[in-house]
C-alpha cells in the first residue's frame, strides 16, 4: 500500500517497510531541541534517570530564546540550568545570547535539521521544519528528556490531510495568508493528530520563507506536523547549508489520505485574524476600521529575512503613525546582519520603529513589547489567544508581515494599497 | 481507582496560555505554577479548587504551546483530571506523560454542568455525574498509554526498555 509522506519517514525511523495511521511506533530521532521555558524541567526528568551520557551530543539542540536576553533573574536561572547541563554533557548545539536566533528560524538555517529528518523538539512550533520535507512534531519536557537519554519517541502515525494548492498568489498575498486562510476554513481543530501535506503545483509559487510559515502554523490547526514535497526551492535552500548528508521522500502515487482541501492561492488577498483564536479570520478587504497600539514583526513565524524585506518595503520613506510603537525583531543574528547589510533596519529605525536582538520575546508576552488593558497589536506572530502577549483584556490580530508595517503607518489595521 | 469531586466547566479551545499564562514560565516549581493555575480564564479557580474536583471542558483543551507547565499547574492545584470532547496532540501526550488522568467524554461534557458532583471509575471506564443522576462510558484508554502508567511514566517506561528488562 502506498504512502504518505509523513508515513514513510516515521516507517524509515521506526526501522519499519511501511506504518498505517493508528500505529504506535517507537521511532529514531535526528534531532532533538529545547528553548528555556521547556529544557529545566526535561533537564532535571533527564538527571532524575542518572545516566552518564545523552545519547548523542550532536543532535540536541538547546536555544535560550523564549525569555532571553534573560528579562529577570528567574529567566537567567533557567537558562544558566540550560549553560550548565550543555557544558557537562558537551551538547555541540547550545546557542548563547550573541550567536543565538530563535530556534525554528535558527536550526534550519544553520543546516542542522535537513530533509528527510525526524525532529521533536520541546516547542509547538517544531513543525516548522516540515517546510524542508522533514517530519518535525512539538513535544513535551519529559518528551524531550527521554529523547536525550535514548535517541526514540513514541509516535501515534497520524492520518493525513491532503491540501492541494494551485494559482499564483496575488500582490501582497504571502505564505502567512495562505496558512490563515486554511486555518479559517477548517478551523482550530480541523487537522487534530492529523498530518497536513501539501500538494500541486501552487507550491512552485511559494518561497521556502513563505513554506517555513506555512509549516510552522500546522500546529494552529491542531496538527501534529505540516509537510511540503521536496522540491527543486528546497534542494536550493538545502545545498550547501546541510551539516548532514539528506534523504529526499516523495509520498508515493498511491498513498491514503483522510481528507483532502484545495485552494486556489490566486484567489486570496490578505488575511487577519481577529482576537482571540487564529481561526478568527477575514480578509483584509473587511476588516474595518481597526485602530492599534502596537506593531510586532519577527518570530518563529515571520521573522525571516523575506519577512523584513517585506514589511521594510512597505515602510520605507514613511513614518509610524504617532500613536503606535512599532517593533522589529529578526529571528536570528544572520538576518540581523543582513538586514543591516541591505539598509532594512536603516529603514525601519528611519521610520521610528525599534529595532532588537533576536527573542521570542513578546509572542508569547514574555518581554520586550508587552500590551497593557485595553491595547491592541497587529502581529506577524501565531498566536492571539487571551492574554497572549500580555494582559488579559488586550487584543491581538495576526497577519503577515506587508500588512503588519501598513498598519503601523495608518494607526490601524490596513494594507499596503491604502497608504498614500 | 475511583476519582471523586466537583466540576468545573470550561468551553472550547481553552488553550494552554489561559491555562498557565507564559508569564509564568520563568519558574517550573508545581506550587507556584498551581497558584495561577486557569489564572486569565478563571480568576476563583486556584483558591478555590478542592482536591479531587474535575476541569470539564469542551474540544480541543490544551491547545496551544507545548510547555509542561500546564498539566503541571494542573495536577498541583489539586484537580484529580480532566474532562474533555477532545483534546490538543501535544497537551494530550504531557499529560500521560507526567500522569495526569484525562479522558474523552463527549456525551457527559454536554451534560455536566459547573458544580455537579462526579465520580470517575478509571478501571471500568465510567463516569457517574451523582448530582444528576446520570452514568457514561469514556474512550478507554490506548494500550500502549496503560503501559505507560503501569511503568509509572514516560521515563521509567524508557529506562527499563533501554536496560532490556
Amino acid at each position: 500500500m502506498g504512502m504518505t509522506l509523513t508515513e514513510k519517514i516515521l516507517a524509515a525511523h521506526a526501522g519499519r517497510d511501511a506504518v498505517a495511521p493508528g500505529e504506535l511506533i517507537l521511532a529514531k530521532v535526528d534531532l532533538a531541541l529545547g528553548n528555556d521555558v521547556t529544557s529545566p524541567i526535561a533537564i532535571q526528568a533527564f538527571r532524575s534517570l542518572g545516566a552518564p551520557a545523552v545519547f548523542d551530543r550532536g543532535r540536541i539542540a538547546l536555544v535560550p530564546d523564549h525569555f532571553a536576553p534573560n528579562k529577570d533573574i528567574k529567566s537567567a536561572e533557567q537558562v544558566k540550568m540550560m549553560r550548565e547541563f550543555a557544558k557537562e554533557f558537551g551538547i555541540v548545539n547550545y546557542f548563547e545570547v550573541g550567536r543565538m536566533g530563535i530556534e525554528h528560524v535558527l536550526l534550519p538555517d544553520e543546516g542542522l535539521v535537513v530533509p528527510g529528518d525526524l525532529v521533536i523538539g520541546a516547542d509547538s512550533h517544531t513543525c516548522t521544519y516540515g517546510a524542508l520535507c522533514a517530519f518535525s512534531t512539538g513535544v513535551g519536557s519529559t518528551d524531550l528528556a527521554a529523547a536525550m537519554f535514548s535517541g526514540e519517541v513514541w509516535l501515534k502515525v497520524p492520518e493525513t490531510l491532503r491540501i492541494v494548492l494551485s494559482g499564483r498568489p496575488a500582490k501582497w498575498v504571502e505564505g502567512k495568508d495562505v496558512i490563515l486562510h486554511i486555518i479559517g476554513e477548517i478551523g482550530v481543530d480541523g487537522a487534530l493528530y492529523r498530518a497536513m501535506e501539501y500538494a500541486g503545483d501552487g507550491i512552485a509559487h511559494l518561497s521556502m520563507a513563505w513554506r517555513f510559515t506555512m509549516a510552522n502554523m500546522a500546529i494552529e490547526a491542531g496538527a501534529k506536523n505540516g509537510i511540503f514535497p521536496f522540491d527543486a526551492a528546497t534542494k536550493a535552500y538545502s545545498d550547501g547549508r546541510a551539516k548532514r548528508k539528506y534523504e529526499v521522500v516523495t509520498a508515493d502515487p498511491g498513498a491514503r489520505y483522510a481528507d483532502e482541501i484545495s485552494v486556489d492561492l490566486s484567489a486570496l488577498e490578505p488575511v487577519v485574524a481577529f482576537p482571540h483564536l487564529p481561526e478568527n479570520t477575514k480578509p483584509l478587504s473587511q476588516v474595518g476600521d481597526v485602530p492599534i497600539d502596537q506593531v510586532v514583526v519577527g518570530s518563529c513565524t515571520n521573522g525571516r529575512i523575506e519577512d523584513l524585506r517585506s514589511a521594510a518595503a512597505v515602510i520605507r520613506g514613511r513614518k509610524v503613525h504617532d500613536g503606535v510603537r512599532m517593533l522589529i525583531f529578526p529571528a536570528t543574528q544572520e538576518i540581523y546582519l543582513q538586514a543591516m547589510r541591505e539598509g532594512l533596519m536603516e529603514a525601519f529605525v528611519t521610520a521610528g520603529a525599534a529595532f532588537s536582538t533576536p527573542t521570542c520575546g513578546p509572542c508569547l508576552g514574555g518581554h520586550m513589547g508587552i500590551l497593557a488593558k485595553g491595547e491592541r497589536a497587529i502581529s506577524t506572530t501565531n498566536r492571539n489567544f487571551v492574554g497572549r502577549m500580555g494582559h488579559p483584556e488586550s487584543e491581538v490580530y495576526l497577519s503577515n508581515p506587508a500588512v503588519a508595517a501598513a498598519s503601523a503607518v495608518l494607526g490601524r489595521i490596513g494594507g499596503p494599497d491604502e497608504l498614500p | 481507582m475511583e476519582l471523586r469531586g466537583k466540576a468545573w466547566k470550561y468551553g472550547d479551545d481553552v488553550d494552554t496560555d489561559v491555562i498557565i499564562p507564559a508569564r509564568y514560565l520563568n519558574t517550573s516549581d508545581p506550587a507556584e505554577l498551581a497558584r495561577h493555575c486557569m489564572e486569565d480564564i478563571d480568576a476563583t479557580f486556584a483558591s478555590k479548587v478542592a482536591a479531587g474536583d474535575f476541569i470539564v471542558a469542551g474540544k480541543n483543551f490544551g491547545c496551544g504551546s507545548s510547555r509542561e507547565h500546564a498539566p503541571i499547574a494542573i495536577k498541583a492545584s489539586g484537580a484529580s483530571a480532566v474532562i474533555a470532547r477532545s483534546f490538543a496532540r501535544i497537551f494530550y501526550r504531557n499529560a500521560f506523560n507526567m500522569g495526569l488522568p484525562i479522558f474523552e467524554a463527549p456525551d457527559a461534557v454536554d451534560e455536566i454542568e459547573a458544580g455537579d458532583r462526579l465520580a470517575v471509575d478509571m478501571e471500568r471506564g465510567s463516569l457517574r455525574n451523582e448530582t444528576k443522576g446520570k452514568e457514561y462510558r469514556f474512550t478507554p484508554i490506548p494500550p500502549f498509554m496503560r503501559e505507560l502508567v503501569a511503568a509509572g511514566g514516560l521515563l521509567h517506561y524508557i529506562s527499563k526498555r533501554k536496560k532490556g528488562d
